[in-house]
């Protein structure tokens, strides 16, 4: 089987880097698979999961956006805080939105808004995130 | 005995002080530890991000972004200055001003004004009388410095670049040699300087989604943002290296000194016994 080199990356820590089959992101304009020998290409990346199969299995990773570089035979993925999914915290995330939700009742400028709404985007996701993973486990 | 009182509490008070620069080098020995860690950890990304702006500027891209080549004269440059909060670690952070000022009479010599930003408390309280424009300050990251607190302060340095208002930015940090080495430098980030890249030069272009301006600039935005968090985390690496040697000197010049006033407090103490010596012995000849 070609395969094709995988980094993930984040500015704290090096999250995942190895050979795998394929790797799918979800990129701002849908998810993509990206398969060996893809053309070149320059994705930006909304909150989701990154998922990469390998011949010993899947691996997911969440990210809270971020941007993907295609290379024919390497993909490099820069998460903006990317923490491994089963690390996540989900209190930590209720809170978030907690706190996104009271922001959002007192905000007054627009622009305070658009800040909490994209908060309360990623904090759902990372939820949705939690409740897949232990539906996997459970 | 009343000889040498004053030698005595001087002693001791520079035994305690003793103790107190030796604690302090073990705190910074351990937190050292983890800074140079956390400096390593955050190397991937900027190694990374540092090669697609190098695969960047071998692609054919019909969109030039302002940031990847920018040709207009230098007027006003912005300097990012990265500092430590507190002080007691040697000479980093003078050697670092120094170092800037130094630049900065270069460009003024050449009429080309200085914005500059400051991280950290000493950069901050020495540059806010400097003359110089301070355009952001940014304060109290700790030793765990979080991404999302240097957003801002890029941003409106970014903000400043974007609206013509300088022509350059760079950054100024204390680069981790090693543990013994730290040496002041100022990095380019705007107009970015091409990077080497492998060989790459047939003709190709990356697909852009959803298009060429967003992406890039979202991707030119965290290339500058690494950078800079790299330069943080390689300065509180410095910091916490740089006080760990220089309270180990401190403690061994403790030493050394309470050496010599023990000497000096023997010493009168002796005058003492033998002059009361001399004293009793002269007493009993005379009767």
């Amino acid at each position: 089987m070609p395969t094709i080199h995988v980094d993930v990356v984040s500015a704290t820590e090096s999250l995942y880097s190895g050979e795998v089959l394929c790797v799918f992101a979800p990129a701002s304009t849908g998810e993509l698979g990206i398969y060996p020998k893809h053309t070149a290409l320059l994705s930006t990346l909304k909150p989701g999961e990154v998922r990469i199969e390998t011949d010993k299995g899947i691996e997911s990773i969440y990210v809270s956006g971020g941007i993907v570089e295609v290379q024919p035979n390497v993909v490099t993925i820069f998460s903006d805080t990317a923490i491994r999914a089963s690390d996540l915290d989900e209190s930590k995330a209720l809170e978030a939105k907690q706190r996104a939700q009271e922001a959002m009742e007192n905000a007054t400028e627009s622009q305070d808004i658009s800040a909490t709404q994209a908060v309360l985007a990623e904090s759902m996701a990372q939820l949705q995130m939690i409740n897949k993973m232990r539906g996997k486990k459970g | 005995m009343a000889v040498g009182k004053e030698i005595r509490t001087q002693i001791s008070s520079i035994k305690n002080t003793q103790k107190i620069t030796s604690a302090m080098e073990m705190v910074a020995a351990s937190k050292m530890k983890k800074a140079q860690d956390r400096m390593l950890a955050s190397r991937p990304y900027c190694e990374k991000i540092s090669n697609v702006i190098g695969h960047l500027a071998y692609a054919h891209s019909e969109f030039e972004h302002p940031y990847m080549n920018s040709s207009e004269k230098l007027q006003r440059i912005g300097i990012i200055i990265i500092s430590s909060d507190r002080g007691l670690c040697g000479g980093l952070n003078t050697n670092l001003f120094r170092h800037i000022l130094k630049q900065v009479v270069e460009y003024q010599a050449k009429d080309i004004k200085v914005d500059v930003c400051t991280i950290g408390k000493k950069a901050t309280s020495f540059f806010k009388n400097s003359g110089l424009n301070v355009k952001s300050v940014l304060t109290n990251l700790g030793d765990v410095p979080h991404f999302d607190d240097l957003l801002g302060t890029v941003k409106v340095m970014l903000d400043g670049f974007d609206a013509g208002e300088v022509q350059q930015l760079s950054v100024a940090y204390n680069k981790f040699e090693s543990t013994m080495t730290q040496a002041p430098t100022i990095m380019q980030l705007v107009p970015m300087v091409a990077g080497e890249s492998d060989n790459m030069n047939h003709y190709w272009d990356y697909i852009y989604e959803p298009d060429a301006p967003e992406v890039l600039s979202a991707l030119l935005v965290r290339y500058i943002e690494a950078l800079v968090y790299q330069g943080l985390v390689e300065n509180i690496a410095c910091e916490q290296s740089s006080r760990m040697i220089a309270m180990k000197s401190a403690t061994d010049n403790a030493g050394d000194m309470v050496k010599e006033l023990e000497l000096v407090y023997n010493k009168a103490r002796q005058a003492a016994i033998t002059q009361e010596i001399s004293e009793i012995v002269s007493g009993a000849a005379a009767v």
